[in-house]
């Protein structure tokens, strides 16, 4: 867990049984109250503002007292006196309905922790300070290194350039070589860097590289920079040791960068707990899922800016912040980078260039606004799908093993090719898919959220998936912080959402043709036997407190994890969407033809009841 | 709802906006408090400091990094011309004598016995801040630049590229819903701002640049038109340094989508006025809008309009549906029902309902309506 490190805050004694937390997106600021009812934790209201960042209310606190105003006309609960929040709750001078306990807060509203970091191998230090840096809850824009293949004045440009919040030097492990770190810092110490925030203050600068060349490092970089010394990331070459970096870009945030972005001293005061960055937050609440059930998963926080994607595998946790790819202000971007076809293969209609583009560049500058219309949804769901789907690209390009640590191979390696540096993400072992934020939380039906990450990631085998309900994990995870037993509370009881457990053979084969039979028998009795064939989207209801055996015999190219055409058989749980067979072959490939696609989509969509007019147009 | 909050782009006659001019490091403010200043005013300048070229001498002369000083002509903060001599070697025989000469002009900014490295930084740059509106300074804030108010009209867009400009504005249409044609477009509007109505055409952008016009203040353009401008698909939302030719102000948003009458009628009220422009969308931290700021000259300019914070929404305000499938389209709020309704995509929001000029109303979500402010 990565627990905010700098505190200034005294310890609440008091008990907690009303608590206010906001999440300041880029976008929306959201407010929750939770109660105590009875012996447990109950999340009750909440309320939802713009951020508000833009003038005439260059003040994020200004949102955060909209949305927290919204919770007081629905709950009846006066919690704000003017500006001020009113803590504790007066129920014991006689007014029940009168304050909080305790308020919390994380943030992304500043365009969140922007960071470049530097190494000396790109591929070995500098990786493991960009995941170091990513782990933080920061937006790596660049990463540095003596063998990037810029030369020495571009790298120079490059820091001049891009204006970080923060920035993060590691290379070298200890008692190793000090010239190659040196040199990255005297080239940081020449292009004298300016933070993107204030104009009169030094730029955060860690330094978590070899621990002989320190005071090198001092003498360059002690003056130019606010310099913070933390334990080398790669002391050797074989372990990483990220923690103590993560814990001081905290601090630095906290301290620096924060103040800078606008209303946020304000809101620091108001708080009762030190701010966390959002992506901190929420992946406090991955790792817990992951540790608590024994499981391996992928986390997703789709935003308005990014999209943040976690992972544990074998206990390995990973965190990825993609930035620009988002639902609001970066949507635009999803559309550069995924393309216009790979936006429109998931839109059952057809629609002119033009008008899709417009449309996609309006909703970038108004990024507040919501799909009014059912085709508008569509399209919004297509572009997620595509956001989803390259930022765990990404995030697949960052979360492995260790590079350029040597192998131990015994005689059975022989003819295995396998190299260093592989991706840990498996989706053939991957349990369950975690997702988040106001496109997958507030889909209007919960199928949709399902269909949206089935269709971005797909899963192999037998994987289970959730969302969290009203998008509340940014703030359970800083309450987590200061009250496990609320957080946890209402993490099982209103936030988390089973939607049910995908299977999905892997192989490939015409439409109609034979993939599996199945044989599915219900805790009720019930038994459904049949076919799958490919192109097949099929949905039985199951729900999360029951179980059901499946029993599948693939055709013999199809694996489900046992091997080709092995029998698999398996024990599952539904959710509020149930248990889903999906026979559309892995990887997925959409008809090339555009009517044919469109017939496709149509077809699996109404198979699933994925829109209001599934039974009639579609 | 003391806190009710619902984005909106400022129109305004007569308001009273305060600029802060801030340089991008520390330098010498060159103008006091209270003095009057142009557009065109230099009111702060600093030195950015030269490009670096790092030179590894020690790698060049085959020696050991440590040994560098021994070897060296130059000293570290003395001036070097190009081509002088850094650094030599003193070989028995003269032929073999090794000479390394600064590829640049500048300093030597530091020498390095770790790495064997020298830097040189080329001369500064001199960065000359400009006032941006005519007014006056309301503040000076040391070494970092001024604050400039002006008593102005104020149009605030949606969307914009290209930096800050000023020139005097001209109408290019005779209504807000026409488009902004390349005929349209006359030599006499070279170094001019010109105000378009609903739509802005490819080839109209480019008649604007032969022209030489500065700037363009039109209702909507297509995204594939901006793309053929930019040279790029612009990902995200932040501009200001495109340099395409002109200042570019979207006032509604992109498709063809008539300019606001109220903001048309003020612009064009305005024609032949001077006006300051900023193309500068930023929609992240710090939002910042593309604007338009016709300074006013009259004698009462001189009495300072405060902006009245606005109450949340309220019946009557005028404004401007921000999304399909009646995007473009302007009206006033005419009821305010506080209860969540069900959109077409089941969708439980709060709502507004919205009467437009021709006595029609419609309900849409309040997330998808701006107000257009300003009295």
């Amino acid at each position: 867990m990565t627990a905010p490190h700098s505190s200034d805050k005294a310890a609440i004694e008091r008990p907690l049984n009303v608590i206010v937390a906001t999440d300041c997106g880029s976008t929306t600021t959201k407010a929750i109250l939770i109660e105590k009812v009875g012996t447990e934790y109950r999340q009750t209201y909440r309320g939802e503002a713009p951020t508000t960042v833009e003038a005439p209310f260059e003040d994020v606190t200004r949102g955060v007292l909209n949305a927290i105003a919204e919770i007081e006309e629905l709950s009846g609960r006066r919690i704000l006196d003017g500006d001020r929040i009113i803590t504790p709750n007066q129920a014991a001078q006689g007014h029940p309905d009168t304050g909080v306990d305790i308020y919390v807060s994380t943030s992304s509203a500043g365009g969140g922790l922007q960071m470049m970091v530097t190494g000396v191998v790109q591929n070995m230090t500098g990786e493991s300070a960009q995941r170091a840096a990513l782990g933080a809850g920061a937006i790596v824009i660049d990463v540095l290194a003596s063998n990037d293949g810029r030369l020495p004045y571009e790298k120079i440009e490059r820091i001049r350039t891009m204006r970080p919040d923060m920035i993060l030097m590691s290379g070298g492990t200890d008692g190793g070589a000090v010239t190659h770190v040196v040199e990255m810092a005297e080239y940081i110490a020449a292009a004298e860097p300016r933070p993107r925030f204030g104009s009169t203050f030094r730029l955060p600068l860690v330094y978590a590289g070899n621990q002989d060349a320190q005071p090198q490092i001092k003498t360059i970089l002690g003056d130019k920079t606010a310099l913070e010394l933390a334990d080398n990331i790669r002391p050797v070459l074989e372990r990483e040791n990220l923690a103590p970096a993560r814990n001081k870009i905290h601090d630095l945030f906290l301290e620096h960068v924060m103040q800078q972005a606008p209303g946020y001293k304000k809101l620091i005061e108001m708080a009762d707990a030190p701010i966390m960055p959002t992506p901190a937050a929420v992946g406090v609440i991955m790792e817990t899922i992951a540790k608590r059930e024994g499981i391996d998963l992928i986390g997703v926080d789709i935003g308005g800016a990014t999209t943040d994607v976690f992972s544990v595998f074998n206990g390995i946790f990973n965190r990825t912040v993609s930035a620009n790819l988002g639902m609001s202000y970066s949507i635009s971007n999803v559309l550069a980078e995924a393309g216009l076809d790979n936006i429109m293969r998931w839109v059952p209609f057809t629609i002119d260039e033009q008008s899709l583009r417009n449309r996609i560049k309006n909703k970038m500058v108004r990024p507040t606004t919501i799909p009014q219309t059912l085709d508008e949804l569509q399209i919004e769901h297509a572009i997620a799908r595509e956001a989803l789907r390259l930022a765990l690209i990404h995030h697949k390009s960052l979360a492995t093993g260790l590079k350029g640590v040597q192998q131990e191979r015994t005689i059975s390696d022989v003819f295995e090719q396998r190299t260093s540096g592989k991706t840990l993400i498996d989706l053939l072992k991957l349990d369950l898919i975690v997702g988040s934020g106001g496109i997958l939380s507030h889909a209007p039906r919960r199928i949709q959220s399902l269909l949206m990450m089935v269709d971005a990631y797909e899963p192999l085998g037998v994987t289970t998936l959730s969302v969290d309900s009203i998008f509340m994990m940014p703030h359970l995870g800083v309450l987590s912080t200061v009250n496990e037993q609320a957080a946890t509370d209402v993490f099982v009881r209103d936030c988390m959402v089973y939607l049910g457990t995908c299977i999905a053979p892997i192989g490939q084969g015409k439409d109609g043709e034979r993939c599996a039979d199945y044989d599915l028998a219900f805790p009720d009795g019930r038994i459904e036997k049949g076919t799958l064939a490919f192109g097949d989207l099929k949905l039985f209801a199951l729900t999360r407190e029951q179980q059901a055996t499946v029993t599948m015999q693939p055709a013999k190219q199809v694996n489900l994890g046992n091997g080709p055409g092995q029998s698999f058989t398996t024990t599952v749980r539904g959710g509020v969407v149930g248990l889903m067979l999906d026979g559309r072959g892995r990887p997925l490939q959409l008809p090339s033809d555009q009517a044919a696609r469109v017939a496709a989509l149509r077809r699996w969509y109404q198979a699933v009841g994925l829109y209001p007019t599934a039974n009639s147009e579609l | 709802m003391a806190h009710s909050y619902t984005p909106g782009l400022t129109v305004t006659e007569r308001t009273t906006v305060r600029r802060k001019r801030i340089l991008p490091l520390p330098g010498t403010v060159l103008v006091k408090v209270g003095e009057a200043i142009h557009a065109d005013t230099t009111v702060a300048r600093a030195e950015l400091p030269g490009k670096v070229v790092p030179l590894n001498l020690a790698n060049q002369l085959g020696i050991a990094p440590d040994e560098i000083n021994d070897y060296l002509v130059k000293k570290e903060k003395e001036s070097v011309q190009k081509d002088e001599v850094l650094a030599e070697n003193k070989p028995f025989i003269s032929w073999f004598k090794t000479e390394i000469r600064s590829p640049v002009g500048g300093t030597v900014e530091s020498i390095s016995t770790i790495t064997g490295q020298v830097l040189l930084r080329e001369p500064p740059r001199v960065l000359e801040l400009r006032g941006y509106i005519d007014g006056t300074i309301a503040e000076v804030h040391p070494e970092q630049g001024v604050t400039v108010e002006t008593t102005c009209s104020l149009v605030q867009g949606i969307f914009g590229i290209g930096g800050e400009t000023d020139g005097e504005l001209v109408v290019g249409v005779t209504a807000p819903d026409q488009p902004l044609l390349p005929e349209r477009l006359i030599p006499s509007m070279k170094g001019k701002i010109v105000i378009g109505g609903s739509f802005l055409p490819a080839a109209a952008m480019t008649r604007a640049k032969e022209i030489g016009v500065i700037g363009l203040v039109v209702g909507g353009i297509h995204d594939k038109d901006l793309r053929a401008l930019l040279g790029y698909d612009l990902g995200v939302a932040i501009t200001g340094t495109e340099q395409v030719g002109f200042t570019l102000i979207l006032t509604e948003g992109f498709g063809t989508i008539p300019m606001a009458p109220k903001t048309f009628a003020l612009l064009s009220a305005h024609a032949g006025q001077k006006a300051s422009i900023s193309g500068a969308t930023q929609i992240r931290a710090g939002v910042i809008r593309p604007e338009i700021i016709i300074p006013q000259t009259s004698p009462s300019s001189g009495a300072r309009v405060s902006l009245v914070e606005r109450e949340g929404i309220q019946l009557g305000d005028p404004v401007r549906i921000i999304r399909d499938p009646l995007f473009g389209k302007i009206g006033a709020v005419s009821g305010l029902p506080s209860e969540l309704r069900m959109i077409p995509t089941e969708s439980e929001v709060r709502v507004l309902e919205v009467r437009f000029p021709d006595g029609t109303s419609t309900v849409v979500p309040r997330a998808n309506i701006e107000v257009i402010e300003g009295a």
